[in-house]
C-alpha cells in the first residue's frame, strides 16, 4: 500500500488532537500545557513538510523551518515565565493565576 | 509485494505509531520527568517520518532544536521546580470523558478533511520554490533560505533574539544582601578616595 499525503495528514491530524486532549486533561499543570503546545506545532510541522513534498515545493519545508523558531522561542519565554512565576507564588497551579481577573 | 513499496510502508507505520504512542505518553503520563522523556521520543519518531518524507534537513533540525534544547529545557526546569505533581493531576479523571470526546471528534473531523483534500489543478504553477529532483535537501533549502527567504530568516534570528533577552531579563534577579563585584567602580577608584591621612596630635587618639 502507497504511501501517501492522506497518511501524513492523519498522524498529524492524532497528534494535534493528543495535544488538544493534553490541554484539557492537564488543566493544572502548566508544563504539560507547554508540552502539547509543543506536540501541536510538531503536527503543523508534519502537515507543512507533507505538503512540502506531495506539491513538490520547498516552501512548506522553509516555513516549518520558521515554526520551529517560533516554537523554540515561545518555550523558552514561557518557561522563564513559569521560573518567576514559581518563585513569586511557591506553586504553578493554573487554576490560581487569576491575579488580574481577567 | 515488493521490497521497495514495502520497506517505506512499514517504516512509516513504525515511525508514526511511534509517534502517536509517545504523544499520548507526554499527555498521560504521572510523572513530568516522564512525559519529557517521551517528548524526546515524539520528536525522534517524528524525524524519522520528515526522513521518510525527503526533508533530511528539517529531520535533523528537529532533533537538534528540540531534543537538544527545547526538551533538556523543559527537563532542567521540571526537576528545578519543587511542586507536587501529584496534586496538579487532580481532576485528570473529571476532565477525561470531555476531553476524550472532544478530541475523538477533532481527530474524525481533520481526517475526514485530510483524506478529501483536493488539491488545485493550478497547483503545480504556483509553486514558490520547486524542488529540482537532482538536488539534495540541504542544498536545495539553502539556495532558497538566503535568497528568496533572507529577510524571513533574518526575522527568525530577532525572534530568537528578543526571546532570548526576554528570559534572561524575566529570570535574572539580585538577591538583597549578596556583595557583587563592581567593576567599573573599582577601576574608577582613585588613590585620593582610598587613603586619608590623618593628623594624630601628640596626647590624643582618633
Amino acid at each position: 500500500m502507497e504511501i501517501g499525503l492522506a497518511h501524513y495528514l492523519a498522524v498529524a491530524a492524532i497528534i494535534f488532537s493528543i495535544g488538544v486532549f493534553g490541554i484539557f486533561v492537564n488543566r493544572k499543570n502548566v508544563i504539560i500545557i507547554l508540552m502539547s503546545v509543543e506536540l501541536i506545532l510538531l503536527s503543523v510541522n508534519i502537515n507543512f513538510v507533507a505538503f512540502s513534498t506531495h506539491l513538490q515545493d520547498l516552501g512548506g519545508q522553509v516555513f516549518a523551518l520558521f515554526v520551529l523558531t517560533v516554537a523554540a522561542a515561545e518555550a523558552a519565554v514561557g518557561l522563564a515565565i513559569l521560573v518567576v512565576y514559581f518563585r513569586n507564588r511557591g506553586n504553578i497551579a493554573v487554576s490560581d493565576i487569576n491575579l488580574m481577573k481577567g | 509485494m515488493d521490497l521497495a513499496v514495502l520497506l517505506p510502508a512499514v517504516a512509516f507505520y513504525v515511525f508514526a505509531g511511534a509517534a502517536i504512542a509517545f504523544a499520548f505518553g507526554v499527555v498521560s503520563a504521572r510523572n513530568p520527568v516522564r512525559s519529557v522523556l517521551f517528548l524526546i521520543m515524539t520528536f525522534f519518531s517524528a524525524a524519522g517520518l520528515f526522513v521518510l518524507m525527503g526533508a533530511e534537513f528539517l529531520a535533523m533540525i528537529l532533533i537538534m532544536v528540540y531534543v537538544g534544547a527545547v526538551a533538556v529545557l523543559f527537563l532542567f526546569v521540571v526537576m528545578m521546580l519543587d511542586i507536587d505533581y501529584v496534586e496538579l493531576r487532580q481532576g485528570f479523571a473529571d476532565y477525561l470523558p470531555l476531553g476524550g470526546l472532544l478530541s475523538a471528534v477533532l481527530t474524525i473531523e481533520l481526517i475526514v478533511l485530510g483524506a478529501s483534500w483536493h488539491i488545485s489543478d493550478k497547483a503545480q504553477e504556483l509553486r514558490q520554490a520547486p524542488i529540482d529532483a537532482g538536488q539534495d535537501n540541504l542544498r536545495a533549502i539553502s539556495e532558497v533560505l538566503y535568497t528568496d527567504y533572507a529577510f524571513f530568516i533574518e526575522a527568525a534570528g530577532l525572534v530568537l533574539l528578543v526571546a532570548m533577552i526576554g528570559a534572561v531579563v524575566l529570570t535574572n534577579f539580585h538577591k538583597k544582601g549578596v556583595k557583587r563585584q563592581n567593576i567599573s567602580a573599582q577601576v574608577a577608584r582613585r588613590a585620593e578616595d582610598g587613603v586619608e591621612l590623618v593628623d594624630v596630635k601628640p596626647g590624643q587618639g582618633l
